[in-house]
């Protein structure tokens, strides 16, 4: 492990005296200094931040799943995203929702209205699938965020 | 009051989660290896599947009939299993997690309508989750069991709740419950009971208690207090302190090769290390053993073990991975088909208790180990790194499990994640 790696902390005290030490970026030096002062933010330290904070806002019910296919595209929601799925949160209309389509776990957009209730892609490709009396949806989850990588 | 939660069918059901096309669907779970049949959805047992039928005998006619069949995949319920429970922790202010899928909930100063209250945790687990529960409700934990199993069969209705306190029959339930079935009777000590005359849990409710404690000991006794609606086993909010730590597995195929069986003997060491400083322990003793399978009937058969004292006790992995090596040195014989290895910590005493001897020069775990093992452990925890591994572990991968059937996603993997079509 090198030693400016973010395990250094406890252990540059305990080092031992080398010889002829190799030579080490000046970082190390500052950050020796700076361990001998009390920094003036310590009062303001807030911890580095956690996107679980703003992405989960129910751990147990919260989902990571994969999108494949573009079916969402006009939604922003492209082949290979993640999405965070909350089954916790109420489904309504406009919500984008993980519904079971055919048995398959499939994004759409709820719609609701007095007519009826549908699932609407967001690609003009695909046709709405329209859930007559009798036909039962199944919501699994609301999607929340969906996250890309570039 | 008490409330048992428990999963139905739980690893059949987590395998349901993310593949809903299995709903209504027959399914069996397979231990490790493929072996037997550990699981089984409501369909496979109306199918007759047995639990624990070896599942190459039985594969052809099941297959024929639509059973989907999976190898266990501890990742999938186990992320699950914790999803449960941190909803139903929501509910109360004490819960004992009892195993992988059950737990108890204590419902003590709870005023409110206790059938609501279950209901709506079968509600939110399902919708939360995707796991279906069942709630059994009682004064005693032991009756809490019987309620769940009343309320899983479908006793209380379509939903499967139901509260012993307001069950109708009690005396005739409990008359028509086999003895061997109470919750902690089982088999041997029902065989024991039965030539007492009591076959029932109603007769075991209605012995006399000081007999029950001359005879069976003061476990049965508690028992027998607790069907008669006495509660006698308390909240246990944390599991008794291990005696010993065994980490042991078959292999995926018969293994030859000494180093075949170091690496898997080392990576039993390791996880076996893990387990102990989860548990801030330390270990005084290791076993390692390594036999031939007894099925085998043809071939020469072997089994043997070696014990090692650690001196001074240790939680070091890195000892204890030495230690598993040094004892396979002296038991491993070429020329046999080794089918299972393990290996075993004991002695066990708690990190801080752990004493220097006196007169040896070897020190206990130094303050640069314990940092050593706390970094080990925090990036093996750590889903982004993969797993840091001794590197004898990493000679052969030959004893890795079978599993042929394992379901493809899991929501605790980045890279298993569960698929979402858009199409």
């Amino acid at each position: 492990m090198r030693s400016d790696g973010p395990f250094s902390g406890p252990a540059l005290r305990v080092r031992p005296v080398v010889l002829n030490p190799p030579p080490r970026p000046l970082r190390r030096y500052l950050c020796r200094v700076a361990a001998g002062f009390p920094s003036p933010a310590d009062d303001h330290l807030e911890g580095p931040l956690d996107l679980n904070e703003h992405l989960v806002e129910h751990p147990a019910a919260t989902f990571v799943v994969k999108v494949q296919g573009d079916s969402m595209a006009g939604a922003g929601i492209r082949d290979g995203d993640l999405l965070v799925v909350d089954r916790a949160r109420e489904a309504r209309d406009g919500s984008i929702v993980v519904a079971v389509v055919d048995g398959e776990l499939t994004v759409k957009r709820l719609r609701k209205s007095r007519r009826g209730v549908r699932l609407e892609a967001e690609n003009p490709a695909y046709p709405a699938i329209v859930f007559h009396e009798g036909k039962e949806l199944v919501v699994w989850g609301v999607v929340a965020h969906a996250i890309r990588s570039y | 009051m008490f409330a048992l939660v428990d999963c139905n069918n739980f690893y059949a059901s987590c395998e349901r989660v993310f593949a809903p096309a299995l709903e209504g669907r027959p399914i069996v779970v397979l231990s490790n290896n493929d072996g037997c049949v550990i699981a089984r959805s409501q369909e496979a047992k109306a199918l007759g599947v047995a639990m624990g039928a070896p599942w190459f005998k039985v594969a052809a006619r099941f297959r024929s009939r639509g059973v989907a069949v999976f190898s266990s995949h501890y990742a999938l319920y186990g992320d699950l299993s914790r999803r449960v429970m941190q909803v139903l922790a929501g509910f109360v202010p004490e819960m004992e997690v009892y195993s992988i899928d059950e737990c108890f909930l204590n419902l003590e100063g709870f005023r409110g309508d206790r059938l609501a209250l279950g209901r709506e945790m079968v509600r939110t687990v399902k919708q939360w989750t995707g796991i279906p529960v069942s709630v059994g409700l009682a004064p005693t934990k032991t009756l809490a069991k019987v309620a769940n199993r009343l309320a899983k069969k479908g006793a209380a209705g379509t939903v499967p709740v139901l509260d012993w306190t307001q069950w109708p029959a009690p005396a005739d339930t409990l008359a028509a419950l086999p003895v061997e079935e109470v919750w902690g009777v089982g088999t041997r000590l029902g065989a024991r009971l039965r030539a007492m005359g009591i076959v029932h849990a109603r007769a075991l409710a209605e012995a006399d208690p000081a007999r029950l404690r001359a005879v069976f000991g003061v476990v049965l006794e508690r028992t027998a207090r607790e069907l008669s609606g006495v509660s006698c086993l308390p909240m246990e909010m944390a599991p008794p302190p291990r005696r010993q730590i065994l980490v042991s597995r078959s292999f995926g195929r018969r293994l030859t090769r000494r180093e075949e069986v170091e690496a898997a003997v080392t990576a039993f060491a390791a996880r076996a290390g893990e387990k102990l400083r989860a548990r801030r322990l330390r270990a005084g003793a290791l076993s390692v053993f390594v036999h031939t399978s007894p099925f085998d009937g043809k071939g020469p058969a072997y089994a043997n073990g070696a014990t090692l004292a650690l001196e001074p006790a240790t939680g070091d992995s890195g000892r204890l991975v030495r230690g598993a090596q040094r004892g396979l040195e002296r038991i491993f014989r070429p020329g046999f088909a080794y089918q299972r290895a393990g290996v075993l910590l004991a002695d066990l005493a708690p990190e801080h208790a752990a004493q220097g001897l006196l007169f040896a020069e070897a020190p206990g775990d130094s303050a640069r180990t314990d940092r050593l093992m706390k970094c080990l452990d925090a990036l093996n925890r750590s889903p982004m790194h993969r797993r840091l591994r001794y590197g004898s572990e990493m000679q052969s991968d030959a004893w890795h499990m079978r599993q042929h059937h394992r379901s493809a996603a899991s929501p605790a993997s980045w890279r298993d994640l569960p698929r979402v079509c858009a199409r």
